[in-house]
């Protein structure tokens, strides 16, 4: 989805770590199958991608990525209960109108889910909101009015959410230009890769 | 088989050829057919390893003459001649491409209108009923008078989506992916209801002569037509029906009479009037029965997973918004199943105007995910080729 462009994002890596070998994967919200093609090839994983835009659907069969095209709003209804070892949710959490719901769904067929989203709360989003302004950057590239993220949320708030309702954090990796960062992840990470459980 | 490529994207002019077996088939109703013949056509050339053949099913009326056109009667495309030919989404430069008439049917391949060897007469109304599996085991044998062992694809729209399906479940070691489109794992009440209401007209009709008007040199036209036309409402959306037809008056002014008044009277009398003079009454009941007996679940009690379980081709799945023939809904209930079972599948629902019929239209992004998909099938075949 937002920003993939073809080019390897940099979260990918750090979901190809959480992901054990041969693997089976739903990736939620795939775009263009990039994600899941690189998990085949380097993780040998097998699954599905699901997709709503007709475009993306057709860059995935072009991609040699297996893709189901439906609405993640509607829920994952096609998906039987535990049928995947890991569902990924990458950077799309934000613009999912119900996220209380696909983040259920997420742990009703999977194992594990993981989700990846741009850290609202990166020193650079809070400093031009203290200038009065609507952060943009190049990991959250909207305007307020025309942005797909309505669910904007930082690495406080998802760890709060999830304590909140019994889910367990796994493991967690915040990035900055690609790189992991370790001291004040909810300041200094630009992006957020959580691994979590039921 | 092909040749002059008079028109762009076209396989040109085409020649059905016929292939007789002679060993029994036995049907699913217990029935036997001691010997029988199957009209095909095919385009594109087969290549060293045989690695390349597709086989296209064709659904309700349809035939073996899936693309190109006859020698002399240029205006005689195939049915399917907008998706099969060279550059097209199945390429028949890349392919070998096989379309059969199903026995029971009335375009050349043993079906009612045939002599029965018992009696030296016309089957008629004494040919056995067909099913979809029944239609899939004269393929298999078709495919091995071919010499194929295994085909890249088997692909088909409703019915003949319904055969691509079976051949899934039935000889999985035949192919390597199905192509399933605008399919449904069985048939509804209501899907039943209209085939019913489709061979009560026939049945019924004076001429029908219990299926033996051949010998009466009589045709039941009227059942054919009103058959026709039940089939035809249920092939177009009402969005589609009302862009095309409206409430449009066929003389701009109410006639208060039972000539065809509206322009949708006039267009399913055509279509019905066209059809009864070609098609056969006998292969019509035939064919929707053949419909509503398809229920890969029915022996694993309406599980379809369980049905679906020794699947081991690829799948591409394809629906239409607008189809409530066979709605999106359905199509997913396969996918479920497939999912179920791990299948290596892509389902794609197309947004598209036109219902049902949408599977034989040129919606440039169904033919370009189709395309798409076949690129990958002919890939595999090269990658087997070289390993």
């Amino acid at each position: 989805m937002t920003g993939a462009n073809g080019s390897q994002r940099p979260d990918f890596a750090a979901i190809a770590q959480c992901i054990s070998r041969d693997a089976h994967v739903l990736d939620l919200g795939c775009g263009d199958g990039t994600l899941l093609k690189y998990l085949q090839q380097s993780r040998g994983v097998t699954g599905y991608g699901v997709e709503i835009d007709d475009g993306n659907v057709l860059a995935c069969v072009r991609n040699g990525v297996n893709v189901i095209q439906s609405d993640l709003e509607r829920g994952l209804a096609e998906f039987a209960d535990g049928s995947f070892d890991f569902v990924v949710l990458s950077q799309t959490l934000q613009a999912m109108r119900n996220t209380e719901r696909i983040v259920r769904e997420m742990l009703r067929v999977g194992r594990a889910g993981i989700v990846t989203f741009p850290n609202f709360g990166h020193w650079r989003n809070r400093l031009q909101i203290l200038r009065g302004r609507m952060p943009v950057s190049d990991r959250l590239p909207f305007e307020w009015f025309d942005t797909p993220n309505i669910h904007l949320c930082t690495v406080a708030d998802f760890e709060r959410f999830c304590a909140e309702r019994g889910i367990r954090i796994v493991s967690r990796t915040v990035l900055s230009d690609g790189r992991p960062v370790q001291a004040l992840p909810n300041l200094l990470g630009e992006l957020a890769v959580y691994h979590f459980s039921g | 088989m092909t040749s002059d490529n008079t028109a762009t994207g076209s396989v040109g002019v085409v020649h059905p050829q016929t292939a007789r077996f002679t060993a029994p088939l036995t049907l699913r109703s217990g029935a036997v057919l001691c010997g029988y013949e199957l009209v095909y056509e095919t385009y594109g050339a087969l290549n060293a390893d045989r690695s390349n053949a597709v086989l296209v099913c064709h659904a309700l009326n349809a035939s073996h003459h899936v693309a190109g056109h006859h020698a002399g009667d240029p205006g005689n495309t195939g049915w399917w001649d907008n998706m099969i030919g060279p550059g097209k989404p199945l390429d028949t430069n890349r392919f070998f491409v096989i379309g059969v008439n199903n026995l029971g049917g009335c375009h050349g391949s043993t079906g009612p209108s045939s002599i029965n060897p018992d009696t030296g007469l016309p089957w008629g109304g004494d040919f056995p009923v067909v099913t979809v599996e029944d239609w899939v085991d004269a393929q298999a044998r078709l495919a091995d008078h071919l010499g194929i062992e295994r085909f890249a694809a088997v692909m088909g729209g409703s019915l003949g989506a319904m055969q691509a399906l079976a051949w899934s479940i039935r000889y999985p070691q035949r192919l390597r992916h199905s192509v399933v489109i605008a399919c449904a794992p069985n048939l509804s009440a209501q899907n039943i209801a209209f085939n019913e209401v489709a061979r009560q007209a026939i049945l019924t009709d004076p001429d029908f002569h219990g299926g033996n008007y051949q010998l009466q040199n009589a045709v039941p036209k009227r059942g054919l037509r009103v058959a026709r036309m039940v089939g035809h409402i249920t092939y177009l959306s009402d969005d589609e029906m009302a862009n095309k037809f409206g409430r449009q008056l066929k003389h701009g002014k109410p006639g208060y009479g039972f000539d065809t008044e509206f322009e949708i009277e006039s267009y399913l009398r055509h279509q019905g009037n066209k059809f009864a003079d070609y098609f056969d009454a006998n292969t019509y009941l035939r064919i929707t029965r053949a419909l509503d007996y398809f229920d890969p679940a029915f022996a694993s009690g309406g599980d379809l997973s369980a049905a679906l379980k020794d699947v081991t081709a690829d799948l591409l799945v394809v629906s239409f918004t607008t189809d409530w023939r066979f709605s999106p809904e359905r199509s997913r209930e396969i996918v479920r199943a497939l999912l179920d079972n791990r299948a290596r599948v892509t389902y794609a629902e197309i947004d598209a105007p036109h219902g049902h019929d949408a599977f034989l239209l040129d919606d440039p992004r169904y033919h370009r995910l189709v395309a798409a998909y076949f690129d990958r099938v002919a890939a595999e075949t090269v990658a087997e080729v070289q390993a």
